[in-house]
């Protein structure tokens, strides 16, 4: 069984929802000996329903956090085994490592062959160490980058899905030149011809996310977050305490409506209620299809105005953010 | 007056009322002296500036702001400034413990800049080019909009009229207050220095004491020749965050000028004396190459 048809865990600010849900089930085993227990019932269903919807509509920037990062949040492999079971996967950087964090593959989307890039959190204890807990090395970025090369060889449109804390802060992530890996991957991707969608699944953390997300379109998914800087991070530079996380994560304006409301992201993909690890299926239908559209118009435009034009719609679009004049 | 003398008279001063009759205060006197952080020598800070900002007893390169590289890389009165206006706005209503626009105003204020870039064009050795100086005393050298959107543009400057692009990286990475349109400038440049780099163009990046996060994973690593200088500092995650998230104690030349050369980071470390020269004969190089190719091709 998947884990996202596991029953969901509650996070913190869901606390009172899991009370009263917890609250309806007592009622409903003495509702068979208490048949006039029924009115009560009903108001209590009424009432988990009426604060579910309350809950989930004012759900403050920290909340959304929250959900980003859920344990049984749908990452890269949930989504790409929901798309299509028999997609094949491309291994290593062809210069010495593999890295688990970074997974590439051959993928049939409805009719298009796309090229999926994402980065993979790892869900048990081993295989988030495998997957260095989401945090790609330079390797896994040149792993990407020879994918990316891949796709504009033989015309294959690219999907990055991003759910990383950020590239990894490591002695030989370094040694091995993270920002150059990171850099190149922005100088290369912004140049190909072959239309590039990326969704934002989980966490978008700063250069280690922007790395796969050089793209004609971005579309983040309702709950998710992308930043500049992780907020525990930058709690601890600008307010220099470690309780202000909060406050960090409203002054950055990370939610997927605030960004498009910025004018950064081309569209907010719905999840199902009270997030994507509620449900996987619906969480990878409602993505694939934001995906499977967004490429198509792309196509599009690729087929009335040449390759190229996909290259320049791409570079506009970052073209114009914070321009000047 | 040496500096023991000074010291000495300083000490009469406060025992001594006549002394402190002297008309130059403490501060201003103060100003006139640099410890080298190196090897903790005074150094009369006129010679210091003179000598480039290299200590002459250790050669310990001291942080170089913007105007004062420019005035040690382009050629006497060459420089002409572009886009000197520009400032940045506050797109996200940031506030922490103060709002950005007040922390812009002070960060001006310290360090006598609009932004933490200044760009232009100027001659090398007799070879023009456009210029880019970074400037780590305005608001930590951060990349906002401003500092991203002046480096595209000389960058397309660059492009436009032909000439080879130098810029000079100091920088603490991407500015918090401007969020994700921070974090989109280290596309936007780097977008930009891909059509550049397509069309031919020469960029030559100089890293400089410190320059780390966004900057590194952008236009700094992406230079045709990288040069650093020496002792500086250079990463894309601070050696804090590393030390807390592997648990270990790193090398104490860890992340310098010297240990990216070792690594095979950097082409070459260049000292700041050196550098003016060193740029003029690696634009001088490249553009020899460039005519005797189209000569070839006519
Ligand atoms: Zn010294």
């Amino acid at each position: 069984m998947a884990t996202g048809e596991k029953k969901p865990i509650p996070l913190e600010f869901e606390q009172p929802l899991a009370v009263l849900a917890q609250q309806i089930e007592a009622l409903e085993v003495q509702l068979n000996d208490n048949p006039e227990l029924e009115g009560d019932l009903e108001r209590m269903q009424e009432q988990y329903r009426s604060l579910k919807r309350s809950l989930y509509t004012n759900l403050r920037p920290i909340d959304h956090l929250a959900i980003a990062r859920h344990q049984q949040r749908p990452y890269t492999r949930d989504y790409l085994g929901h798309w299509d079971p028999n997609w094949i996967e491309m291994h290593g950087d062809r210069k010495g490592m593999d890295d688990a964090a970074m997974v590439c593959g051959l993928v049939q989307m409805d009719d298009l062959q796309v090229i999926v890039i994402g980065t993979q959190k790892g869900r048990a204890i081993k295989e988030k160490q495998q997957c260095n807990f989401g945090m790609p090395q330079p390797e896994g970025y040149r792993k990407a980058l020879r994918l990316i090369k891949h796709a504009e060889k033989f015309g294959l449109p690219i999907v990055t899905l991003i759910d990383t804390p950020g590239a990894y802060p490591g002695l030989s992530a370094e040694e091995h030149n993270q920002a150059q890996a990171i850099a190149e991957n922005l100088f290369e991707l912004s140049a190909v011809t072959v239309p590039v969608v990326a969704a934002v699944t989980g966490e978008g953390g700063s250069g280690g996310a922007l790395a796969i997300g050089v793209a004609n379109r971005i579309i983040m998914l309702e709950h998710s977050v992308y930043s500049v800087i992780s907020p525990e991070g930058c709690a601890s530079i600008l307010w220099r305490s470690n309780d202000k996380v909060s406050d960090a994560c409203q002054a950055m304006k990370m939610t997927a409506r605030e960004i498009l409301n910025l004018g950064v992201i081309d569209e907010v993909v719905e999840e199902p209620l009270g997030g994507a690890h509620h449900d996987y299926a619906g969480a990878a239908a409602n993505l694939k299809q934001a995906l499977v559209k967004h490429l198509k118009e792309l196509e599009d435009l690729g087929q009335k105005q040449g390759r190229d034009a996909i290259r320049r719609d791409r570079q506009n679009k970052f073209r114009l953010f914070g321009a000047h004049g | 007056m040496d500096l023991k003398e000074w010291f000495a008279n300083r000490k009469n001063r406060k025992e001594n009322k006549e002394v402190a009759k002297q008309p130059m205060p403490d501060e201003e006197y103060c100003a006139l002296w640099t410890q080298c952080f190196q090897c903790r020598e005074y150094l009369y800070t006129r010679d210091l500036r003179q000598n480039q900002l290299v200590c002459p007893k250790c050669h310990y390169h001291f942080r170089c702001g913007a105007l004062d590289r420019i005035e040690y890389t382009a050629d006497a009165g060459s420089f002409k400034e572009i886009d000197a206006e520009m400032q940045s706005s506050d797109p996200l209503n940031f506030i922490d413990t103060e709002a950005y626009p007040r922390r812009q105003e002070e960060a001006s204020r310290k360090s006598g800049l609009k932004e933490a870039v200044i760009t232009g064009v100027c001659t090398i050795g007799g070879n023009p080019c456009a210029i880019g100086c970074m400037d780590f005393g305005h608001f930590g050298g951060s990349m906002g909009s401003v500092v991203g959107e002046k480096v595209t543009r000389i960058t397309e400057y660059a492009k436009q009229n032909h000439l080879p692009l130098i810029i000079v990286s100091s920088s603490g990475g991407a500015r918090m207050q401007e969020g994700i349109l921070s974090l989109m400038q280290l596309a936007k440049t780097s977008s930009a220095l891909k059509d550049f780099s397509e069309a031919g163009g020469l960029y030559i990046s100089l890293l400089s004491e410190p320059t780390f996060g966004g900057v590194t994973a952008s236009f700094a690593m992406l230079g045709d020749v990288i040069i650093a200088e020496p002792g500086a500092r250079i990463g894309f995650a601070g050696r804090r965050v590393i030390e807390q998230t592997i648990r270990q104690k790193l090398p104490s030349d860890f992340q310098t000028a010297e240990y990216l050369l070792k690594h095979g980071q950097v082409d070459m470390v260049v000292d700041r004396g050196q550098l003016k020269d060193r740029l003029a004969s690696l634009i001088a190089f490249h553009a020899r190459a460039r005519t005797r190719s189209r000569a070839q091709a006519v």
